[in-house]
């Protein structure tokens, strides 16, 4: 082979904001990169995020600090993040977007052609960089042309429309390749690494309808998993509290709208109730997504108040100025216009809230090693930095940043780390096998279920028990419906055998996946017995929901003494069950204070 | 009975396969679109005759048009599926693979020639590399929002589809990817040999090129020909 054999070769498997800085560090640092992904990188999920990223530019006179920033996150996390890594990306956020900027990004601008940053949830200051109402467009565009110009160089190569399924271990146990297989021709195929990141994103479609593009399905999550990788915190699902209800997806609705002045209000004895700016008077529309997604919540559902009855309420931007509006918003109200048919400069929207992010996913320390050796994880797909609540416009952020950790980690392992045996051209094979096989066996099934009902049945389980509000009734009840559902997968029926683009097998596989990622974060929110950012519980008493003397539902409080740690899954093979631990973390920074955003944040 | 919307589907069972036509009824609910309608068929592939088939292929991600992966041709024109509102378009409805590209099965096409273009037209910045160097130039906020505009392009061969000059008739790359060479990132950033290079290729006015994208292309509606065309 003419090939230079001492270059080292990193498989990055997800093509958004996470995988593509990886694959830029580790072409600067002399590596190559086989990048896997569902579709074009170009069509990223990572392109969906509207409102902006968060750094401490500090450029509006406020006195901003890059403290503050780290004290916003870890106080919106509830105290579950690990905090020296929060501290190491709010202190590289401003180098990022200085980077972005070189980079082309077209960052709005203020009149004298500097960045302007806006407001975002949970923050005092404007800290909020964007680029209209697609940042995360704009960024995944400019990381798309750096990784097109390495791609030319020869450092990049792409597999795009293909899946990955699993990685392959060596003898020793520790991440030697993956498998993965084309989505058109069906060709499956298995690859050597030195390292393997996955940087696959959200488990969004677990809940069915959601603000996530379709890919974002956490299979690859899963697949990992099962193959003992260590899930942490699932249990803490963001609900974006502004989401356009659908049939076929959630359409979210940016932060940025209550950042630039939007107000939510339903009408209440006749007149518009701004309940957030009244139960929440020192943060107002700018409450975290979790506390606005409880207060709607109870708004439509509790108290019966929703419009017209049904579970929406106002999301109120037609007093501001039209003009300022289409500079600072344009793209997402021409959308809102496009899908809804109703102008939103004129008429209020109507929004609800919807399952958006998850804060939980793989473990890993501080420079993105999963517990497989070999093995990391990096962006959503990993559980690092958002704690139990994430704030707005911190994922791009940590998207970002966990890219440019996780790629130079990966071309330090695989120069340095003990990566002990090599795979022979038999166990490709063999791992390359097994996969055939179960394809092949998936082919095969000719039972009475519909794997897209199923999946719109695991949905619907999933909101209504273990959406914005659980108790632990509701959630063994989820446990034990989602084990039917398990066993129900075994009796669907293949209508498609096509050797071409056989969409239907590969969904069958991923939702099996799916599955069993769900049961873990079900089980995670099981065990978990307190309230704490996104996971809210509500107290039993003799079997039932308890209410107060104002017949108010009564909630779990933090229990920092019990539940001050993360939470761990593994994978039982046996039971095909998640199996929970707790694991301690450091908080020693900033210590836990009670979180209330009815008053402005003291430290 | 609840209403029903016909769909008459082009379907093509693989790359080298003839196409032909199927029928297919789905519920009609309000909002309803044209992504959500093939994810009906998906639940259940029975063409109007009773007939259990395949589900229909096609690819989608965002479903808020932003990702350019859905985009087919619907009722002759090339458009986005996901914001296709059955209200909005002529009944039946008729659903055709963009044929300017390689069909694959049914609706999904091969737009690879598109980012192929985009690695000859090399539009990126040279960036001296990913670490800090130093702050980027103050930018006059006029030029960063023309920028932003042609920065939308998602790359979805809308544009393609309905240019009268691409085809196998010439080298022309196509609208889409001229005006994203044209406007590079930002004023500093120019860099003449973009140009130079993707002119040698295709010899089409650029305002030509523009109205085509800004009337076909989805995200560029309010895109003008500005200071440097």
């Amino acid at each position: 082979m003419a090939k230079d054999m001492s270059k080292k070769k990193i498989a990055i498997v997800g093509g958004g904001i996470s995988g593509l800085l990886a694959t830029i560090k580790v072409c600067e640092l002399g590596g190559e990169v086989d990048l896997f992904s569902y579709c074009p990188v170009k069509r990223s999920h990572s392109l969906c995020a509207q409102g902006g990223i968060n750094a401490c530019m500090d450029t509006k006179g406020e006195h901003d600090s890059i403290y503050e920033h780290f004290d916003d996150t870890v106080y919106g996390g509830d105290f579950l993040a690990d905090q020296i890594a929060v501290k190491g990306m709010v202190e590289a956020a401003p180098k990022l977007i200085k980077m972005f900027d070189r980079m082309g990004v077209p960052f709005t601008r203020t009149s004298e052609g500097v960045l302007d940053l806006r407001n975002f949830g949970g923050q005092k200051h404007k800290r909020t960089c964007f680029a209209g109402s697609t940042t995360g467009q704009q960024i995944l565009y400019a990381l798309d042309e750096q990784v097109r110009r390495w791609e030319v160089k020869g450092s990049v190569h792409k597999f795009e429309f293909w899946e990955f399924i699993r990685i392959i271990k060596n003898r020793e146990g520790i991440c030697r390749g993956l498998v993965a297989q084309n989505m058109n021709t069906m060709e499956i195929r298995a690859f050597r690494a030195d390292t393997v990141i996955l940087a696959t994103g959200g488990p969004g479609q677990v809940f069915g309808r959601c603000t996530a593009s379709t890919i974002c399905n956490g299979s690859a999550v899963s697949a990992v998993y099962q193959q003992g990788a260590e899930i942490a915190n699932p249990e803490f699902i963001q609900i974006h509290p502004t989401a356009i209800p659908g049939s076929d997806k959630n359409r979210l609705m940016s932060e940025a709208c209550r950042g630039e002045g939007g107000r939510v209000w339903v009408y209440k004895d006749g007149k518009p109730w701004y309940f957030l700016e009244e139960m929440y008077p020192a943060y107002g529309n700018l409450v975290p997504r979790d506390v606005a997604s409880r207060a709607i919540y109870k708004v439509c559902v509790h108290m019966g108040l929703g419009i017209n009855g049904e579970n929406r309420v106002y999301l109120d931007l037609s007093h501001i100025d039209s003009g300022y509006l289409e500079r600072k918003l344009g793209g997402i109200l021409e959308m809102y216009s496009e899908f809804v048919g109703q102008d939103p400069r004129k008429v209020p929207m109507e929004i609800f809230p919807s399952v958006h992010y998850s804060m939980g996913g793989i473990w890993v320390d501080r420079v993105h090693n999963t517990n497989i050796p070999g093995l990391m994880a990096s962006g959503e797909c990993d559980y690092q930095y958002h704690g139990a609540n994430r704030l707005g416009a911190n994922s791009l952020l940590s998207a970002a940043y966990s890219g440019t950790v996780s790629g130079p980690e990966a071309m330090k392992w695989a120069k340095t780390g003990n990566k002990g045996s090599e795979l022979s051209d038999a166990d490709l094979e063999a791992a390359r096998r097994e996969v055939q096989n179960e394809y092949d066996k998936i082919l095969t099934m000719n039972g009475s279920e519909n794997a897209h009902k199923l999946h719109h049945e695991m949905g619907d389980l999933m909101y209504k028990y273990v959406a914005i509000e659980r108790d632990n009734n509701g959630l063994d009840a989820c446990l034990v419906e989602l084990k039917k559902l398990l066993k129900r997968w075994n009796d669907i029926g293949i209508t498609d055998h096509s050797p071409v683009a056989n969409q239907e097998a590969m969904f069958v596989r991923q939702l099996r996946n799916m599955i069993l990622y769900a049961m873990a974060i079900t089980k995670g929110a099981r065990m978990r017995d307190e309230s704490r950012g996104a996971h809210a519980k509500i107290v039993l008493e003799n079997g039932k929901q308890k209410h107060d003397k104002d017949g108010e539902l009564v909630f779990m409080g933090r229990d920092d003494e019990r539940f001050m740690k993360i939470t761990i899954v593994n994978y039982d093979p046996k039971t095909e069950e998640p199996i929970v631990t707790y694991r301690d973390f450091d908080h020693s920074l900033i210590k836990p204070r009670a979180r209330n955003y009815a008053v402005a944040k003291k430290e | 009975m609840a209403e029903k919307v016909r769909f008459i589907i082009e379907r093509q069972d693989g790359p080298n396969d003839k196409p032909y036509n199927q029928e297919f009824d789905v519920d009609y609910r309000p909002g309803l679109n044209v992504v959500a309608a093939l994810m009906e068929i998906q639940k259940n592939p029975v063409t109007v005759d009773g007939k259990r088939v395949a589900p229909v292929t096609w690819e989608c991600n965002c479903l808020e048009k932003v990702c350019g992966a859905c985009m087919m041709v619907i009722n002759g024109r090339a458009r986005q599926a996901c914001c296709a509102l059955v209200d909005e378009i002529k009944k039946p409805i008729h659903l055709a693979p963009a044929r300017t590209f390689p069909v694959i099965r049914d609706l999904l096409i091969d737009r690879s020639v598109m980012f192929e273009s985009l690695k000859k037209i090399q539009g990126w910045v040279e960036l001296d590399g990913s670490w800090d160097v130093k702050d980027a130039p103050i930018q006059n906020p006029y030029t960063a929002q023309t920028a932003y505009e042609i920065s939308h392009c998602m790359t979805c061969g809308c544009c393609l589809e309905a240019c009268p000059n691409v085809g196998p008739q010439s080298d022309f790359i196509g609208p889409a990817p001229t005006v994203f060479s044209i406007f590079t990132r930002s004023e500093n950033l120019t860099r003449p040999n973009v140009l130079t290079r993707l002119w040698k290729r295709a010899a089409l006015p650029v305002a030509a090129t523009v109205k085509i994208a800004s009337k076909f292309a989805p995200n560029l509606s309010s895109l003008q020909l500005t200071s440097r065309s």
